[in-house]
């Protein structure tokens, strides 16, 4: 940014100033291709190793020590990782993790069913189409309220559909059995919208020549979709997989809304495990919070792994 | 086009189609509806059991009004407010910069940079809960409304990088490389000649951090406590604490705090799926 001050050759100047500024001019001139960059990044690449990276490696570090969150951390090496073998809860935990991941992956072909049943042009559809994407934009939090009192016992919309069928109330949030599905039927709700919209996009890009040579060969219906359009989506599939992956593992809002973690902790998942361990009632355990988180990270670290040498396959045909 | 376009098939199915249509969205949004007749009805509804049937009398203005006017609702949602939008400007400046360095120049170590800002933004929140809020404490910044603006502009600036760097990509070089045989120095390159061509970007992107910080929950309620510094997402939890069982005033209370984004969404549609949509198109 300096560059512009020391612009040569405004005004009269003695010579040897001259011939300073000169020499300055022409290093930064010749260097400008490093220091732009340099000072353009300088910023956000401080805040971001500053609130990003550097918690990362402290909360390694952190997991090897016992911490109150108060007094001095006392080192007890794998201590923290060794308890965890042993926690029945980080068991139950790391189980409905797996389930969160699993499950939610389900947003991808009911987003693409919604958009393959949206994908017209009649009037008010654009209308139509936003409304679907309405659960969307909603916080989890106001999302997490509104099914805790669809799925509520005495007067919730599910049990009024179930009765009208003859089935039982149904307590869903309270049974520990049902709790998990439950809470990710309300994450899926949400995620949906989401995958709808990118294959909405996705779909619009697909190529018209290409669809009608496939009809005119005699391809419909599935076939069609398996063999034609489906791998012509791969992008919005692709982001759909990034995105999913992340709210699955990320989900804690919802959990937090909807049981606190209950029925007697079975609703718990690794995040909100790892926060109720290290700030809640039941004491300050930074450490082995810190542990949990590190757990996470690892799972989360194996998908990051993929995405990133996805980009990079990626990013290799371009400029 | 695929599916087939519904005006070249039978009558019959196009009428069932345009039936159809509003027949689901109804009951995808089923919930949502639920919880907006609650927000309307009286308190008497609900001691009488009529929870489902038509609202005895209309008390939308009572209930919304009581939101406004009788709770911490309003001072929530001016928090959310000076949280969300110094979050935009500070993530999107500092992204319009990131993403140029990275997106204009070669240099060792650029992809690397650009990959750490990418997995930055992937990782789980959890890893970096106790060093950022001990982080947050020792600056004497918990509990402040600035404290969670510098880090969720530092947390967004991951996201609007890689958001950013992918856009300033697809412009034509040539144009840089223009300004740069006529001598024009490189910071004026940026303001002059990228930035204007950024617009879209800024746009697609402001809509869309706006919508992911006023709904943040995991933050707010790891860096505040109170309600002078509380977000409307944690302090909805709180509302609710007040008016336990009070279902029309919980249900109003969600809608007021759910509408900001709504708003933001329905006035800003195309730059929002833009920004939404990023890469899932080739």
């Amino acid at each position: 940014m300096a560059e512009m001050k020391l612009a040569p050759g405004n005004g009269p100047e003695t010579g040897s100033a001259t011939a300073l500024r000169g020499s300055q001019d022409s290093w930064l001139r010749r260097n400008r291709q490093t220091l732009a960059p340099l000072l353009f990044l300088a910023p956000g690449v401080i805040f971001f190793l500053f609130y990003v990276i550097f918690p990362i490696l402290q909360s390694f570090n952190l997991s090897f020590y016992r911490w109150d969150g108060l007094g001095d951390p006392q080192f007890i090496g794998m201590e923290n990782y060794r308890e965890l073998m042993d926690d029945r809860a980080f068991e139950v935990s790391l189980w409905n993790n797996l389930k969160w991941l699993l499950l939610y992956l389900l947003a991808i072909p009911a987003g693409l069913f919604i958009a393959l049943f949206l994908n017209q042009t009649v009037t008010g559809i654009r209308l139509y189409k936003s409304l679907f994407f309405f659960p969307f934009v909603i916080s989890q939090v106001v999302v997490g309220l509104v099914f805790s009192w669809f799925y509520d016992p005495t007067f919730g919309l599910l049990n009024q559909v179930l009765g009208w069928v003859g089935l039982g109330p149904l307590n869903v949030l309270g049974d520990p059995t049902l709790v998990t599905y439950g809470i990710i039927a309300a994450g899926l709700w949400p995620q949906t919208a989401y995958c709808m919209i990118l294959y909405l996009t996705g779909l619009n890009a697909v190529d018209p020549e290409q669809v009608e040579a496939a009809r005119l060969d005699g391809a419909k219906g599935a076939k069609m979709l398996w063999y034609v359009i489906i791998p012509q989506l791969r992008p919005a599939t692709f982001v759909a997989f990034v995105v999913t992956i992340i709210g699955a593992l990320r989900s804690f809002d919802l959990i937090s809304i909807m049981t606190n973690g209950g029925p007697f902790g079975s609703s718990r998942v690794l995040s909100f495990y790892m926060f109720e361990k290290a700030l809640s009632e039941y004491g300050f355990r930074m450490g082995y919070g810190a542990a949990i988180a590190v757990v996470l990270f690892l799972i989360m670290l194996c998908f990051i792994a993929y995405f990133l040498w996805s980009m990079y396959q990626d990013d290799k045909g371009g400029r | 086009m695929f599916p087939k376009p519904i005006q070249n098939s039978s009558r019959a199915w196009q009428t069932t189609y345009q039936a159809l249509v509003p027949a689901a969205l109804v009951m995808w949004l089923l919930p949502l509806i639920a919880v907006a007749i609650f927000s309307i009805k009286p308190e008497a509804d609900f001691t009488t059991g009529n929870y489902w049937g038509v609202p005895s009398s209309f008390e939308g203005f009572s209930n919304y009004g009581r939101v406004f006017f009788g709770s911490d609702m309003p001072r929530y949602l001016l928090n959310s407010v000076l949280i969300t939008v110094p979050t935009v400007i500070g993530a999107v400046a500092l992204s319009c910069m990131t993403g140029f360095a990275l997106g204009v120049y070669k240099f060792r170590g650029n992809l690397l940079l650009f990959f750490m800002f990418v997995a930055g933004n992937f990782v789980p929140f959890q890893i970096l809960m106790v060093p950022v809020r001990d982080l947050t404490l020792d600056m004497g910044l918990y509990n402040t409304k600035t404290g969670l603006v510098l880090f969720h502009i530092a947390f967004q600036t991951g996201f609007c990088t890689l958001f950013m760097r992918n856009f300033i990509r697809a412009l034509p070089f040539e144009l840089i490389e223009a300004a740069r045989v006529e001598g024009v120095a490189e910071w004026r390159i940026f303001w002059f000649v990228v930035l204007p061509l950024m617009k879209p970007a800024i746009a697609a992107l402001s809509v869309l951090i706006f919508t992911f910080i006023w709904n943040d929950y995991f933050w707010a309620v790891v860096l505040t406590q109170g309600a002078e510094s509380q977000p409307v997402t944690a302090g909805i939890t709180s509302f609710n604490a007040q008016y336990r069982a009070a279902y029309h005033l919980m249900s109003a209370g969600s809608i007021v705090a759910a509408l900001p984004p709504v708003a933001m969404f329905f006035l800003m549609q195309r730059h929002f799926i833009a920004g939404l949509t990023l890469g899932a198109v080739k």
